[in-house]
């Protein structure tokens, strides 16, 4: 058994399977750095991400499979679930063996985790779509805090980069500790550095636009008034926004600050 | 200030609540021009009730002073309820600003009627008009066209908003007749049928120039109010049937009716919604649109009711035993959709898989299909199918047994009701 350690980059594990195929490892499983544990009776074997070698893999997925399955491949990829490398080579390697298109095979077990894995990670993506909520500062970005389940930030781009085209905007995930930040122009990967004033993020409060909380609190009248008491249904209203989402939603937050 | 902002804000958005429809799905607008947003594809729900309902756009009324005196509406003209209206640059402030936080998808602006139906509606028009053309919106907006307005003004809002919709209310004429005498199911079904031309029409400019103007492109839709009045499951679906049909409506809501008054022709305050049969409607309505069922497959003359312990699908396979058990691995895919258990999505997966292998129950399970009550309907490959001889009864407690209801724990007292 061989063990292929990346840089936990998508780029990076498509370098450890071109070196899979490379160094012909027969019986092997793919982890990051992180998440490796050195095992006296394992071969370890640490590939480097290489841009052609990545490339070349992509290039020869885009032949075999069609341009949806390889953002499923993606999407999989980004739920960072523990093994979920070894089924990922597992998918590419039938791939790779078969002449007709294996994307639509639900009977192999590889193909159906893949799918269904990636269908989990678009329903977070889709929520982040959602429960995203902005905090306008006082000098003109949105501001918005999330930690969601499965790393979607690289999902959600496009969506908010299109639909706040004339805003800048910054989103911070700040279980995965960096953010994208939107300048009107273009989209960035940034790291943020908390300072003193806002007591390291927690209290951005003093950082808010005049007219913020009372947006806020409009929006959290209008929540309230929307309910429909005499249909009350809090399991299925808890199963549409789950409880751990409700600490970044200001609607959720019911009068804390009134 | 904000006080009475905050104010009216509760009241007319209390006032918007028993519409029932918070869709923002269906459009094709794009954002344009560095603009702010867009409403293309799917809808998002950025919230959710307590009672679990989807809070996609910002739905509140205009006003809720009404010259109209509707039995079944909170804002009717007799009732005792405190009135607000916003200014339309209220309305544009709020939406903006919700919109640029991210909190909802859109506008769904409806109203009472004051002076008359064209003097509302200008105001409704006027709200979108502005959103669209000072601020550069792209986000979604759903108007109410007020029965009786004119064309004209119809044809405008069809330029700037993405859907319309003219409620029906009542499921036929006499009770529309009894509970809203002020007005006339004409006055209704005149700018459905306009709007219904409109945008064929605009449909048709679209596929000759790219660059003609939308029109509505989310479409019409409408509203019926269940249980204020006696009609049965079969005239309500036969009635949205005919929207689907003739009018080419995109959606029909079925809304079930929350008490609000203390009218004897309608039921008491504190009768409980009915819940349980707006959601058999939604399902038997699912049916028609992606299914292939007609309406006669559904409900008909000897069974004129949904029944409310089981869905629609399973109560018309267990009224058909005789084209059961199918084989799914060849049966066409019309038919694997209707099996109990298979929505539409699974059985695309299990067409497409077993191409490649013979299906098990096995790969059934693991695609998420409800084994349990599809079992009864379908063989597979290396199965015993052991159903032959049960009665239709039987094999319906057999499932209720196994699986219970969504609804039974939370609801199951309404149940007498039915
Ligand atoms: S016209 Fe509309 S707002 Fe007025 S009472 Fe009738 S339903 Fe209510």
């Amino acid at each position: 058994m061989v063990t292929v350690i990346y840089d936990g980059t998508f780029e990076g594990f498509l370098t450890a399977v071109f070196e899979v195929y490379e160094y012909k490892f027969s019986s092997v499983n793919i982890t990051t750095k992180e998440r490796f544990q050195q095992n006296v009776f394992n071969n370890h074997h640490e590939s480097l991400f290489n841009e052609e070698k990545a490339a070349r893999v992509w290039k020869g997925l885009t032949a075999k499979i069609s341009a949806a399955a390889l953002s499923q491949l993606y999407k999989a990829f980004l739920s960072e679930e523990t093994g979920m490398e070894d089924i990922l080579l597992k998918y590419i390697q039938y791939a790779f063996a078969k002449k007709q298109t294996i994307e639509s095979d639900y009977s192999n077990a590889a193909v159906l985790t893949v799918i269904q894995t990636a269908k989990k990670v678009y329903r977070e993506k889709h929520r982040m779509e959602a429960f995203i909520r902005f905090q306008l500062t006082g000098d003109g970005l949105f501001y918005a805090v999330c930690q969601p389940d499965f790393n979607v930030l690289p999902l959600i781009e496009k969506h908010f980069k299109s639909r706040y085209a004339d805003q800048r905007w910054l989103i911070y995930d700040s279980k995965r500790k960096y953010g994208i930040y939107y300048d009107r122009f273009k989209v960035e990967t940034v790291q943020l550095s908390f300072d003193e004033k806002t007591n390291n993020g927690k209290n951005i409060q003093i950082m808010l636009d005049e007219k913020e909380l009372l947006y806020q609190q409009l929006w959290q009248q209008y929540f309230k008034s929307v309910n429909i008491v005499a249909r009350k249904n809090t399991k299925l209203h808890i199963q549409h926004m789950p409880k751990r989402y409700w600490k970044f939603l200001p609607e959720k937050q019911s009068d804390a600050f009134r | 200030m904000s006080e009475r902002l905050m104010e009216k804000l509760s009241i007319l958005a209390d006032a918007a609540k028993y519409d029932v429809s918070c869709s923002s799905s269906g459009s094709s607008r794009k954002n344009e021009n560095k603009g702010l947003g867009d409403a293309k594809g799917v809808g998002i729900c950025h919230a959710y009730t307590e009672d679990g309902r989807c809070v996609s756009l910002l739905k509140i009324l205009l006003t809720n002073h009404c010259i109209f005196d509707c039995a079944y509406c909170v804002s009717r003209k007799s009732n005792d309820v405190k009135r607000a209206a916003f200014t339309v640059q209220e309305v544009v402030d709020l939406t903006i600003n919700f919109y640029r936080r991210n909190y909802i998808e859109g506008l769904f602006l409806s109203s009472g009627i004051f002076k008359n139906a064209d003097y509302t509606m200008e105001r409704l028009v006027r709200i979108a008009k502005k959103l669209r053309q000072e601020h550069n919106f792209h986000g979604y907006i759903h108007l109410k066209a007020i029965p009786g307005a004119s064309d004209e003004l119809l044809k405008e809002a069809g330029l700037f908003a993405d859907r319309l919709s003219v409620n029906i209310e009542m499921p036929t004429e006499q009770s529309l007749r009894l509970l809203a005498p002020d007005k006339n199911r004409k006055d209704m079904i005149a700018p459905m049928k306009y709007l219904k031309g409109a945008i064929e029409e605009n449909r048709e400019d679209k596929k000759i120039f790219k660059k003609a103007p939308l029109f509505a492109p989310a479409g019409q839709s409408t509203q019926m109010v269940i249980g204020a009045t006696p009609e049965n499951d079969r005239q309500i679906l036969w009635m949205a049937n005919q929207f689907y049909d003739k009018m080419k409506l995109k959606r029909v809501y079925y809304s079930g009716y929350v008490p609000v008054s203390n009218d004897n022709r309608l039921p008491a305050i504190g009768t409980p919604v009915p819940m349980i049969r707006e959601n058999r409607l939604y399902q038997a309505d699912w049916l028609l649109r992606f299914y292939g069922f007609e309406v006669d497959e559904i409900v008909n003359e000897e069974n004129p009711l949904l029944e409310m312990d089981i869905d629609p699908k399973l109560s018309w396979a267990l009224r058909n035993l005789q084209l059961f058990p199918l084989d799914i691995n060849k049966a066409d895919l019309s038919l694997i959709m209707r099996i109990p258990g298979i929505g539409v999505s699974s059985a695309k997966k299990i067409v497409a898989a077993r191409k490649f292998s013979k299906l098990t129950w096995d790969h059934l399970k693991k695609f998420g299909i409800a084994v349990n009550r599809a079992r009864n309907f379908v063989t597979c490959q290396s199965d015993v199918f052991n159903r032959r001889d049960w009665l239709p009864s039987q094999i319906k407690d057999k499932i209720l047994q196994a699986g219970k209801s969504k609804y039974s724990p939370n609801f199951s007292p309404q149940l007498k009701l039915f």
